[in-house]
């Protein structure tokens, strides 16, 4: 093990920024901080690399008390969601800088900022100033910095949310490639789920100052172990509403009545939360089957190869998430499909059960 | 291992240290001494109580001194902060006549204290000054060695002309530095030039017209140099600010216990005021 | 509310342009309907803010005319064209209350106070507004400010048109897909003109009734979310909308058959492929390839799950292929075979779609 935060906590005045956490992150993983903004991501980056100190609790690297250990003298990098490089500086300076100041000989640092260089497709520019880069560019400039130096600990802080959307893909791509067989603890933060999925590795979903779960990125998706993990790893949000077991039945939305699956038979009689991702909600089904209901549509959004339906239900606004085109007027009563095989469960303190 | 980062840590803050020491603490600490005690020289001290304090809270000359000197910042405040914000709002905001602005606006900020005060103190002469003598061939009676109302004109105009200079470039730097869209935002939401000055660009230089009145407070309160080489605090006491009836008293009369004290009440009142002025423009922010 | 028509528009930022290059917008002709949802969409630096703003009448035209209802409003002032626009930062005025803020462009304009108070009480309710109306509009959140900047764009009811640049830039995801929807339904609840500027894919196609797709300086294509999904007229079209963008492979054009890499592959527009002499390249969505018994050799090198699907990276013949491949369907080990729809595979010469070359590119 090699990055470990136990039961850290950061107070500020009266306002609690992190509540007692405690995790352990490995050698060479690829870890997501997940959360909205303002969750405490940036806050638990800065506890981590040493930029802030905890209030409590300590932080360990590689079997060492580093809690007191400033910045300076952890080898840590950062990247920020601006694009920070020293712009009087050349591609090659700016990819240099950590090199020069750890007093690298002038071959080694040509051969490491080459090879950042090459795998940051940033070869043909490296004499350019940061300021005659695109964006995205100027960014893979400042992902190669924090690279080039072999770090123990890789921070990036939504590093490609100033970025077109294309761009983003293509890093996307690329990142967890850069990555791969280094033996650096990489912590990632990110506002959008479809992110966490894509990189794979272990995501931390966080809520309010709270690390809610910690796992497998695709574990956490598919199996949170609360409501609000399930909230927060939701792209479109994910649909909630209360719902009442008795027996075999299911009654959602005040009226609607479905036969229970098989495998809530052990699930005790009362009333949960029922939560289904869009894209387990689809426009389909005959009236009676089970997981059919109806609502009246809000607002159609189509892709061109996957539509958006948000139908009103008694229970606030329900989003359906499908592939092909399924046009609805504004208004029109919509069958949808609940695929409830899908469906997570959640007792009354938002802790799963089903 | 954390010790020797402190260490070095203080040794680094070392310099700074000394230096407010030597400018600050140690002459802020004499004059305190001083205040609280009687001398007749040969270092000779005895101790007075506030004897000093009371002294110089009953005599006439302070009161006064004091009541001009507010008098004086009220009209310096009034004048250049208005001012100095209209002529950075009809500043050129790109190309070539922006740099040539900002030259020419920073040329009074260049120019010694006293050489002002030896420039406006000729220009002022009533016979042979370019002011003074275009003053009095308009049919008024203008001499600021004998009236003190030519006196407070001059020292005021001169005011205005050193330092209108500086809200203007504090104004600008802070007018530049509104985004675009909120100029466009509000050309497409009609909004008439006052309507953006009132709800965009003045709220937006709240901070740094706070600055730009705390500075030009202090300095105007604290004024020396000036009126002292124009006027010298005449005709009579007209223009003797409080600077100048303390440099009077312990220079001039050397009395060094009285002038201490008085020091200690100037920069007491001046620290209180700044207090003022700050929390009640920066109040309006947070609510 | 009007129609729009850029007639024949070029931009140069330069004083004097005399070559294609000194031009950030190289030729617009576009004709928009009254009550459209349009968006403008490509990536940073393709002319979408200068085309807004040429609109808007924040620029003047370096060439051509611009007509709001056939009256020409090239030369007019903002205030004269009487349109809404919202930024991609929040645009509030802090001094002032949520109500104050969604009246301004009313007052401005001296409408009576009665009809203000309906106007602003409205559109909150449409924003969610209601319950904050009294505050001070400086204490918001992000999305608070940005939609405080929405109601006033959508406050106006005589407006020719409401422009949107960018406008979910600072908003979270969570958020955008509520903002982004709710937009969606103002337009259609109110029918009024909105032009919508973004590189966010997703944003434009959702959005949009029509979408403009610009690259350079030049529209590369318009059209419906769906025309621009199931046939891109342009490989950067194919590229930029869906994610992943469409698969190209380098083609061969052999008595009327097209090939990659020496296995025929069936293409819609075959007969238009006959008369290709240019560059060539097969053109398929990631969504419209499948695994099958027969088809295209290729090596699976790696899978990534995006939740709702799952993305596949193929190679075959030394070219890398993606495949979209919907959650439950099994993917298989190693090497496998690639079935593509015939329908929705096409080819392309020159990076435009065989047999629909614009004419000024010919």
């Amino acid at each position: 093990m090699t990055l470990e935060l136990r039961i850290v906590e950061k107070r500020v005045g009266a306002e609690t920024h992190i509540h007692p956490t405690s995790v352990v992150m490995e050698d060479g993983s690829f870890n997501v901080l997940l959360g909205t903004t303002l969750a405490g991501k940036t806050t638990l980056m800065q506890l981590m690399a040493g930029i802030q100190k905890p209030t409590a609790g300590e932080i360990w690297f590689r079997g060492r008390n580093v809690t007191h250990v400033p910045v300076q003298k952890r080898n840590v990098s950062m990247v920020y969601q601006q694009f920070i490089n020293y712009p009087n500086l050349s591609v090659f300076d700016n990819i240099a800088s950590p090199l020069r100041v750890a007093g690298m000989d002038r071959k080694e640092i040509e051969r490491r900022v080459g090879a950042a260089a090459e795998l940051l497709r940033l070869a043909p520019m490296l004499q350019r100033r940061p300021s005659e880069l695109s964006g995205g560019q100027q960014q893979r400039t400042a992902i190669a910095r924090a690279v080039v130096k072999d770090s123990d600990l890789i921070l990036l802080d939504e590093p490609l949310a100033n970025l077109d959307y294309k761009l983003r893909e293509e890093l996307r791509d690329e990142l967890p490639k850069l990555f791969a067989g280094r033996k650096a603890v990489v912590v990632y933060a990110t506002t959008e789920p479809a992110e966490a999925l894509l990189f794979g590795g272990n995501t931390a979903t966080l809520h309010e100052g709270r690390i809610t779960q910690f796992g497998g990125t695709a574990e956490t998706y598919r199996n949170p172990h609360d409501l609000i993990t399930a909230q927060v790893f939701s792209d479109p949000p994910i649909n909630v509403t209360p719902v009442r077991k008795t027996a075999t039945k299911l009654t959602v939305f005040g009226t609607v009545t479905w036969p229970a699956p098989k495998r809530l038979a052990k699930l005790p009689d009362g009333a949960y939360s029922l939560a289904l991702r869009p894209h387990h909600v689809l426009p389909a089904g005959r009236a009676g089957a089970a997981g059919s209901f109806t609502g009246r549509v809000l607002v159609t959004e189509i892709s061109g190869s996957e539509s958006v339906i948000h139908v009103a239900t008694p229970e606030g606004t329900w989003v359906s998430h499908s592939h092909g085109v399924h046009p609805f007027a504004i208004g029109a009563e919509a069958r949808l499909h609940a695929d409830l095989d899908h469906a997570l469960f959640f007792d009354s303190t938002g802790a799963r059960v089903m | 291992m954390r010790k020797t980062v402190n260490q070095k840590a203080w040794f680094l803050v070392l310099p700074v240290f000394l230096l407010v020491a030597f400018n600050a603490l140690i002459p802020l600490m004499t004059v305190v001494n001083y205040s609280v005690q009687e001398t007749f020289g040969d270092n000779v001290f005895t101790w007075a109580g506030v004897r000093w304090f009371e002294e110089v809270l009953r005599s006439d000359n302070f009161w006064n001194a004091l009541q001009r000197q507010l008098l004086f910042t009220g009209l310096v405040l009034a004048i250049e902060i208005p001012l100095g914000l209209a002529i950075a709002l009809t500043m050129p905001k790109k190309g070539f006549w922006v740099s040539v602005c900002l030259v020419l606006m920073s040329l009074p900020l260049l120019i010694p204290w006293n050489v002002v005060g030896a420039m406006w103190n000729i220009m002022a002469l009533p016979e042979i000054g370019l002011l003074g003598k275009a003053i009095n061939s308009l049919g008024i009676n203008y001499n600021y060695t004998r009236q003190p109302v030519s006196a407070w004109f001059t020292l005021v105009l001169m005011d205005v002309w050193h330092w209108t200079s500086l809200v203007a470039l504090l104004c600008y730097a802070g007018l530049v530095s509104i985004p675009d869209a909120y100029y466009q935002a509000a050309k497409v939401d009609g909004a008439r030039r006052w309507a953006v000055f009132r709800y965009i660009q003045l709220p937006k230089l709240r901070h740094v017209l706070t600055i730009a009145v705390l500075l030009r407070f202090m300095d105007s309160f604290m004024i020396y140099t000036e009126p002292q080489v124009m006027t010298g605090g005449g005709p009579g006491s007209a223009t003797t600010f409080l600077s100048i009836d303390l440099v009077k008293k312990g220079i001039g009369q050397f009395d060094l216990g009285p002038a201490a004290a008085m020091s200690i009440i100037y920069f007491l009142i001046i620290l209180a005021l700044s207090w003022l002025f700050y929390t009640l423009m920066m109040r309006n922010q947070e609510n | 509310m009007a129609k729009i028509t850029l007639d024949r528009i070029r931009h140069s930022y330069f004083p004097f342009p005399s070559q294609d290059e000194h031009y950030a917008l190289k030729r617009v002709h576009l004709e928009w309907r009254d009550g459209g949802a349009y968006a403008l969409l490509g990536p940073s630096g393709c002319g979408k803010t200068t085309l807004l703003n040429l609109i808007s009448g924040l620029l003047v035209p370096t060439e051509g005319r611009l007509l709001f209802d056939g009256q020409d409003v090239t030369h007019a002032s903002p205030e004269e064209r009487n349109i809404a626009q919202v930024f991609q930062f929040p645009v509030i005025y802090d001094t002032m209350t949520v109500y104050d803020n969604l009246a301004f462009p009313l007052r401005n304009r001296h409408v009576p106070e009665a009809e203000v108070d309906a106007r602003v009480r409205e559109i909150a309710a449409m924003l969610d507004l209601t319950r904050t109306l009294g505050n001070r509009a400086s204490g918001l959140t992000a999305d608070g400010k940005q939609k405080i900047s929405l109601g006033r764009g959508l406050v106006r009811s005589d407006v020719n048109v409401i422009m949107f640049d960018e406008p979910l830039t600072v908003i979270d995801p969570h958020l955008k897909w509520q903002l982004r929807s709710k937009l969606k339904e103002l337009h259609q609840r109110t029918g009024r003109t909105m032009i919508y500027v973004t590189h966010d894919q997703t944003e434009a196609l959702t959005f949009a009734d029509t979408v403009v797709v610009m690259n350079h300086g030049v529209v590369v294509q318009t059209g419906t979310p769906i025309e621009l999904f199931e046939r891109p007229r342009h490989t950067f079209v194919g590229h930029f909308i869906g994610s992943p963008g469409m698969n190209l492979l380098p083609a061969e054009v052999k008595g009327g058959k097209v090939f990659f890499a020496g296995e025929e592959v069936a293409v819609d527009n075959a007969t238009a492929a006959r008369t290709a002499k240019g560059r060539l390249e097969i053109g398929i969505r990631p969504e419209f390839v499948g695994f099958g018994k027969a088809g295209l050799r290729a090596d699976i090198v790696k899978v990534s799950d995006a939740g709702r699907f799952r993305i596949v990276e193929a190679a075959s013949h030394g070219h890398k292929l993606k495949l979209l491949v919907p959650e439950g369907v099994s993917i298989p080990e190693g090497s496998a075979r690639l079935a593509f729809n015939a329908a929705r595979t096409r080819l392309y010469e020159d990076g435009w779609l065989a047999g629909d070359r614009p004419e000024d590119e010919a």
